[in-house]
């Protein structure tokens, strides 16, 4: 980007009237690897890629639990992230020592100090208060905006393409269905890539269920059962529709790809799932 | 001092038990309070004494356990609680929370443990226990069914007892009846939680009303 004389303190303003730390603390967000979320009226869905640096290292944590009933998911400087969850559990943990009920999470999302350099972490917020299910995006400016769904991190763009063709449905979607769009977008992400279970993760939370990140095995019966496969598929779906993702002519797969059959019927072609 | 609590601990139990009465001077304030509190899923607190320090210092301990949960991605164990209660108390040694602590649950092995406390902190792991009004009249009775022989014979004893599960509820069953006869702030409901590998149980019984 370009380097001029307002950048170098974030207490400085630039004459038309931008921060620049704040801008570029934005593109850390962007280098992070991808993390998603969407909600319904009940649940809402973190995912996100999991990247590891080499190929010896494991990789990095990046959703995190605050509280039974709030989540997040982090893009952009780790180390910051985990600052920044320390901190909203501590919050929690104090509100209901002293209020003895959930902090409602729109009052979680004011984080940003001003005599410090900018977080460089975007911060996927999905929690549940009295008005339902809600996903807040936080960014290093210190703004934050509700979303119905959100993709934050590299190549981002294509899940949000995805988002926005479907996001109409998440509403009344069913948890399952929630998860598996939120696969399907992650997958945008990997451009190309084989989603497994060892490359992403997913938690959920919703309206009588505790923030919980589901365990590898689940994922990858998931992902078998809504035929998430990648853009080249080995010997299987050739000849698939673009909307589809190779899907087989198995049951859970027929009623899952077609757009018009995002019913309840699609859930009763799909196994029982027990999460 | 009101209430009492009791604790035994056995080969691969606890058990622990409360009565129920809150009371102030010579009146009774409610008949149906518990003072019983699972820190975690292994760990169980009963305590008597001043009841607004008593529940002060669960929702400490209680948010305590929930940042280490977030920082350890699993529970406390029961020693690690009893260390954790015992710093607490001792972080107010100045100005003391009155509450006369008995916590009890299965260690690591699975064995049943029972720590007991002064207000300040002092704990010591043991077979069994009771605090509160009624301990000095529960006490010699747990000792004489319970006390082991001492620990400089050979062989060495364990503290713990050697009690099956259902009998150790009878005793603690009799030391209520016992001590509510005579102690004036013990009665009305008897509480008692029994730990073991399966998860808890709560059972109930009456004790006299007067």
């Amino acid at each position: 980007m370009f380097r001029n004389q307002y950048d170098t303190d974030v207490t400085t303003w630039s004459p038309a009237g931008r921060l620049f730390q704040v801008e570029y603390a934005m593109e850390a967000v962007k280098q992070g690897s991808a993390a998603i979320g969407l909600r319904s009226k009940t649940h809402v869905v973190l995912a996100c890629v999991n990247k590891a640096s080499s190929e010896l290292s494991s990789h990095q944590k990046k959703i995190f639990k605050v509280d039974d009933h709030i989540g997040v998911a982090i893009a952009g400087l780790t180390a910051d992230g985990r600052v920044l969850s320390r901190y909203m559990r501590n919050e929690c943990i104090n509100y209901s020592y002293t209020y003895e009920s959930p902090l409602p999470v729109g009052r979680l999302v004011c984080t940003q100090r001003s005599w410090k350099r900018p977080y460089g972490v975007g911060l996927l917020i999905g929690g549940l208060d009295e008005s339902g299910a809600h996903l807040y995006y936080n960014c290093p400016s210190g703004n934050y905006f509700e979303y119905q769904a959100f993709a934050i991190g590299s190549r981002s763009q294509a899940a949000k393409t995805y988002l926005e063709r479907k996001f109409e449905t998440f509403v009344d979607s069913s948890r399952e269905n929630l998860i598996k769009d939120a696969l399907f977008a992650l997958r945008e992400t990997l451009q190309g890539e084989k989603l497994t279970s060892s490359n992403c993760t997913i938690a959920v939370l919703g309206i009588g269920e505790a923030f919980s990140t589901l365990d590898q095995e689940t994922v990858q019966r998931l992902i078998n059962e809504f035929e998430v496969v990648g853009e080249d598929p080995p010997a299987e779906a050739a000849a698939a529709p673009d909307q589809s993702d190779g899907a087989e002519p198995g049951p859970a797969a027929a009623a899952a790809d077609d757009d018009d059959q995002e019913t309840p019927a699609a859930d009763q072609g799909a196994a029982p799932m027990d999460i | 001092m009101c209430r009492t609590c009791v604790a035994i601990a056995g080969a691969d139990y606890c058990v622990i038990a409360a009565d129920t009465r809150m009371s102030t001077g010579y009146s009774i304030l409610t008949r149906d309070y518990s003072k019983i509190i699972q820190l975690a899923d292994k760990s169980v607190m009963a305590s008597s004494g001043f009841q607004a320090d008593v529940r002060a210092l669960q929702k400490v301990l209680a948010a305590r356990h929930l940042i280490y949960q977030h920082q350890h991605n699993k529970q406390m164990s029961c020693p690690a609680m009893a260390q954790l209660l015992s710093n607490t108390l001792y972080y107010k040694r100045f100005f003391p929370y009155y509450a006369f602590n008995v916590l009890g649950g299965l260690d690591s092995e699975g064995k049943g443990c029972v720590f007991t406390y002064d207000a300040v902190g002092s704990y010591e792991r043991v077979g069994y226990s009771a605090q509160g009004s009624g301990s000095t009249l529960i006490t010699p009775f747990l000792d004489n069914q319970l006390k082991s022989p001492s620990p400089l014979l050979l062989p060495a004893k364990d503290a713990v007892t050697p009690l099956s599960e259902s009998e150790a509820i009878d005793l603690v069953k009799t030391c209520f009846a016992s001590a509510t006869e005579r102690d004036i702030y013990t009665g009305d409901k008897l509480e008692i939680l029994v730990l073991n590998a399966s998860g808890i149980r709560r059972e109930y019984m009456e004790l006299r009303k007067d």
